[in-house]
């Protein structure tokens, strides 16, 4: 399982195994890390689970599709490698990849 | 706190799952049960009806966690486990089994369950209704015999459920006794709009009919209405609504009204019982009054008032409710509270395409709106609604004006 890195916006870091096939939001979860809200449990509707993939890793994570970027176009600080974790699938090649976590959703 | 302390946790879905996590950020050291009569690992309900049906999500994929994480949470589950009363004086539940469980702290998450149809013929093969992923799952056994499905209620989930079986293969009639569809919470565009969508994609959608009984042998085979006509069934589905679950609570002596009456901490008329989800009525200071909702971010969101509550800690629930439905290629999007609006006003056209957004106002002010595959119209729209001050009625419905400026 790749390990990623979840950085709270107070600096707080979790390093945690995902399973592949699962979405960033999901490791989260299953993790009980507070940054991701996800109220809608991830189905790209409520953009409560924003994460800053790291730049060096933005490129493997993927651009937003046209909906997903519609959602981030309205959170409160979108940066250029802005996703919504449940919309991150998780791939063999994510093996240490970092990603931090707004402040808004805490 | 300390570790003597026992809460318990009446229910596992998304309020109970909510509830226990929370519990342990806020340092509930003790005991956590949590008693279901369902024999699954939580899972989600709002995809039941959607992805879960049409087959698009896997069933471990439905789980709200992994199975891991509530070894980490040190949790311990009763499933298949029912409450048949809360002796409150004596902080004990007493189970079917004739087991007692004692607390020292309590949550009801009981939800709420399908509201049934009294006719001749509901007991048939093939009649379901759509609340569980047991529900499910006999659902899509008889999906897989079945080229006709009559679903009964166009409400939400008769539409979605619709959708699904229509992705399926199979051609769907939805009997709706309203002369619109979801008449109770919509709008006549949106309403409009759905019975356009669902007409579009080979659905047959029949306004003002009232069943009154459903025919076959063993197996259901029509459905008969009051104007005596008969549709041709393979497998009915009866979406007509839940009903809380508060009869626990009300037996207890707990303020039972619409729900089980709780305050903006959770908490009920009980100082060691607090109850989060479906079963609740409570107050909501943004839209100032009390109700019930059937919605997974207010469970959600309520539990962590509720387990503050029970750590001792006072967190306020007040959120701006929303919802979301999921019909073909359609994902409507709810903000707010449309009841009591006085003009509906539409962004985009409702008549033509699939993407259009209908604002409700009233007094100059937004109260809700329905987005129609309109994210950012949605996202704008929660905030517009927060920021309570007069709309410009004109410059929101002209879509030469980017939505993101009126917000102030």
């Amino acid at each position: 399982m790749p390990a990623i890195t979840y950085i709270e916006f107070d600096g707080t870091e979790y390093h945690v195994d995902v399973a592949v096939g699962n979405s960033v939001m999901d490791g989260a979860l299953n993790n009980m890390i507070d940054g991701i809200v996800a109220e809608c449990g991830g189905c790209c509707v409520c953009s409560t689970c924003h994460c800053m993939i790291d730049p060096e890793w933005a490129e493997i994570a993927g651009e937003p599709n046209q909906e997903e970027n519609e959602l981030l176009e309205m959170v409160d600080v979108r940066e250029q490698t802005s996703r919504l974790s449940c919309q991150v699938q998780v791939t063999a090649a994510m093996e240490g990849m970092v990603v931090r976590l707004p402040e808004s959703q805490y | 706190m300390d570790l003597s302390e026992h809460a318990v946790i009446v229910g596992a879905s998304h309020a109970a799952v909510q509830l226990m996590i929370s519990l342990r950020q806020q340092g509930w050291i003790g005991h956590i049960t949590v008693i279901s009569e369902e024999s699954h690992m939580p899972y989600q309900r709002p995809p039941l009806s959607k992805a879960y049906l049409s087959g698009d999500l896997a069933e471990e994929r439905l789980l709200l966690r992994a199975s891991e994480t509530y070894e980490k949470l040190n949790v311990d589950f009763k499933f298949g486990c029912k409450v048949t009363s809360i002796d409150a004086k004596n902080q004990q539940l007493n189970l079917e089994t004739g087991e007692k469980i004692g607390f020292t702290k309590l949550a009801l998450c009981t939800g709420a369950r399908v509201r049934e149809l009294d006719l001749p013929g509901t007991e048939l093969g093939g009649v379901h209704y759509l609340r569980t992923m047991d529900d499910v799952k006999a659902i899509r056994q008889s999906a897989k015999k079945a080229s006709r499905a009559v679903i009964i209620g166009g409400g939400y989930i008769g539409l979605e459920t619709a959708a699904s079986l229509t992705k399926l293969g199979i051609k769907v009639t939805v009997l709706e006794t309203e002369t619109r569809l979801l008449k109770r919470v919509a709008s006549e565009q949106v309403s409009e709009f759905y019975k356009r969508l669902h007409e579009e994609e080979g659905v047959e959608i029949r306004l003002g009919s009232k069943v009154v009984a459903l025919q076959g042998n063993s197996q259901v085979k029509s459905v008969v209405c009051d104007d005596d006509s008969h549709s041709g069934a393979d497998m009915v589905i009866i979406g007509v609504g839940v009903i809380p679950n508060t009869e626990l609570a009300s037996e207890a002596g707990l303020v039972v009204e619409n729900g089980i009456v709780v305050d903006q901490f959770a908490q009920t008329s009980h100082p060691d019982i607090v109850a989060a989800g479906d079963c609740t009525f409570h107050p909501n200071s943004l839209l100032k009054k009390s109700l019930r909702l059937e919605s997974v971010p207010n469970a959600s969101e309520q539990a962590k008032a509720a387990a503050a509550s029970l750590c001792g800690i006072k967190k306020a629930y007040s959120e701006l409710p929303w919802f979301w439905s999921d019909q073909f290629d359609v994902k409507l999007q709810i903000a707010g509270i449309s009841q009591g609006y006085t003009e509906a006003v539409v962004r985009g056209d409702a008549s033509l395409g699939r993407s259009f957004a209908v604002f409700y106002i009233k007094n100059q002010q937004i109260i809700a709106a329905d987005c129609i595959n309109r994210p950012k119209d949605f996202m704008v729209a929660k905030k517009l609604i927060l920021q309570q001050s007069t709309i410009d009625v004109a410059a929101l419905v002209d879509e030469g004006i980017e939505i993101k400026t009126l917000i102030n």
